[in-house]
């Protein structure tokens, strides 16, 4: 199933990825490969198959409701672009 | 009840589904062992996890699960013994991860039901789709800075219920009908606080209108974040009264998200957010599927206290109550505590009829809860049983409720202090009725001339003289035998 460009500038879009105009053929041909490839899977038949959920036989670990995390503003804030009033301060995202 | 909109080609109706975001009950967060209290300083509450730092692994907090179920429980749904978290992806910037973790394909509570109250004393039902749970974003400030918004994640993995309606909603008073009871629900389970203004109860309203009589759904728009019951009830009747508009001047609704101006009174369209739409779901890669048994599940099932649905049946069953007058005693819980315990062997329409005029009416004036209450229920108990046995008349009763409001006093104490014991002595009454009579021959004179209303004006006299703690009865019996002699 090849991709075309539109559908590779909506994807790049939604990843939030700039995508110079010469790099388009090459990326929407690679794109098209790995769907490709992916397609080829649906070939073997999985009907009685349940979906396997992970590698190992765990069970989801679960926690309890006692707060142990926090209280580290400073680490936090650490890598912000800019920090006012202990907020992370970013440009205006409302119209 | 029916609920149309008069448009200049017929009658339209409107047809209603709510999402409401809650927020669970919890000490920690869903994925994270950061607090959750409300109101704390800005980023002090925010753990490597929930600010999505690389490598962080999110580990499922038990008890919100638990909180979760009991409201499935609550709303006699479905509980799903498998259930999986999804990642919902969007970028903004009080979601650091750029993805929500979130159920989708499999939700933890499958459909159910609300049964809703309405103002003429009838119910109605209204299905529930789902009910999933996820993670809340940060919240963004945009008006502390003219070119900045400020971002706060103490709130970022709070975990969330999204309790999905069928498109049952028929009216705006359905809507905050079922938001009111869903509320209830919830804090009688004590899952969610309900509290709208602090944002722990949001509200999403899909709404679209079609001909009356029309069976098939038309477009919807979706309204969002709504924070208040009124204003869920007012942006319903204006995104419907808007979309009748476009459908009678021509044109066709367009499924869009829109946002209420309560200041305006109007929606309006939010056209940036139409591209973000995309989700992109798939099962989160960071956390298994979550596998609960039957027992579990019964367990809680079994823990659950009366609901508002079954004490309103028991209100009006024990205590021969309106079916109103039930859901108004069973929408806080402590407000029917109160009320029972006020009414334990005593005349139950009586302390019904105080609770809901007078003390509602005291409380509200100043803005306590019941919980709050300077009248105690045992002092109001005891109020009810000083008029039952006659020791005062139910008028100044009113008078000593109002002292027991001020200062929270013992009402047999008021009374015995005040001196407002009701007068039931025979002949003290009789005296007081001769003296009336006596004072005023012309209107005594009108009684035996056939003007029987005098009475009403002999009976005040009395009351006067008597300082209002007189029997009414008694003087009005005396009365009228005393001007007919």
């Amino acid at each position: 199933m090849p991709l075309d460009h539109a559908t590779v500038r909506t994807i790049a879009q939604l990843a939030r990825i700039r995508i110079p105009d010469e790099d388009m053929e090459g990326l929407a041909g690679e794109l098209s490969t790995i769907l490709a490839w992916v397609e080829q899977l649906r070939e073997v038949d999985t009907e009685a198959v349940a979906p396997m959920t992970s590698g190992t036989d765990r069970v989801l670990s679960l926690r309890d409701d006692v707060v142990t995390d926090g209280g580290m503003r400073d680490a936090i804030l650490a890598n912000a672009p800019e920090v006012v009033d202990g907020f992370f301060a970013v440009p205006k995202v409302v119209e | 009840m029916t609920y149309l909109i008069h448009g200049e080609t017929g009658d339209w109706e409107v047809v209603v589904g709510l999402e409401v975001h809650a927020q669970v009950i919890s000490c920690a967060k869903l994925f994270s062992g950061a607090a959750t209290d409300f109101g704390a300083e800005p980023n002090t509450q925010v753990s490597l996890v929930d600010a999505a730092f690389p490598g962080m692994l999110p580990v499922l907090n038990r008890y919100c699960i638990e909180q979760a179920v009991r409201t499935g429980v609550g709303l006699a749904a479905k509980i799903n013994l498998y259930s999986v978290f999804e990642r919902k992806n969007y970028f903004y910037p009080d979601l650091p991860a750029g993805y929500q973790i979130s159920q989708y394909q499999h939700p933890l509570v499958g459909e159910g039901v609300v049964t809703i109250d309405l103002k003429d004393g009838s119910t109605r039902e209204i299905g529930i789709e789902r009910l999933h749970v996820e993670q809340d974003a940060g919240k963004s400030l945009h008006d502390q800075d003219p070119s900045r918004t400020f971002v706060d994640l103490n709130r970022s993995g709070v975990a969330l219920m999204e309790i999905v309606s069928k498109p049952d909603i028929r009216a705006p008073e359905e809507a905050g009908a079922y938001l009111r009871k869903l509320r209830s629900i919830m804090r009688y389970l004590g899952t969610c606080d309900g509290n709208m203004e602090q944002g722990s109860m949001r509200c999403d309203i899909n709404v679209s209108v079609r001909p009356a009589g029309e069976n098939a759904l038309r477009t919807r728009a979706e309204v969002k974040n709504v924070n208040s019951v009124r204003y869920v009830m007012q942006a319903i009747e204006r995104e419907a009264e808007r979309q009748v508009g476009v459908y009678e001047s021509g044109g066709q609704v367009v499924q869009e998200t829109r946002l209420y101006d309560p200041g305006k009174g109007e929606t309006r369209s939010m056209r940036s957010k139409e591209f973000a739409h995309d989700y992109r779901y798939f099962p989160d890669p960071d956390l298994l599927p979550l596998r609960l048994t039957e027992a579990e599940v019964d367990r809680i099932r079994q823990s659950l206290p009366e609901l508002p649905d079954d004490k309103k049946e028991r209100f009006i069953a024990e205590y021969g109550l309106s079916p109103y007058d039930a859901s108004v005693l069973v929408a806080e819980r402590e407000t029917a505590d109160y009320f029972e315990q006020v009414a334990a062997g005593r005349d139950a329409k009586a302390a019904a009829n105080w609770v809901i005029t007078n003390l509602f009416a005291v409380l509200n004036r100043k803005g306590l809860g019941i919980a709050e209450s300077p009248i105690t229920p045992a002092h109001l108990g005891r109020l009810i049983d000083l008029i039952g046995n006659n020791t005062i008349s139910g008028r100044l009763a009113k008078d000593v409720f109002d002292i027991m409001a001020d200062t929270g006093g013992d009402p047999v104490a008021i009374v015995e202090e005040k001196g407002l014991k009701q007068i039931t002595d025979e002949g003290a009454i009789e005296a007081a009725v001769v003296q009336a009579i006596a004072a005023n021959p012309g209107q005594a004179a009108q009684f035996k001339a056939g003007q029987d209303k005098v009475v009403g004006w002999f009976v005040g006299q009395v009351m006067k003289l008597t300082k209002g703690k007189a029997n009414p009865q008694q003087v009005n019996e005396i009365l009228r035998r005393k001007l007919a002699e």
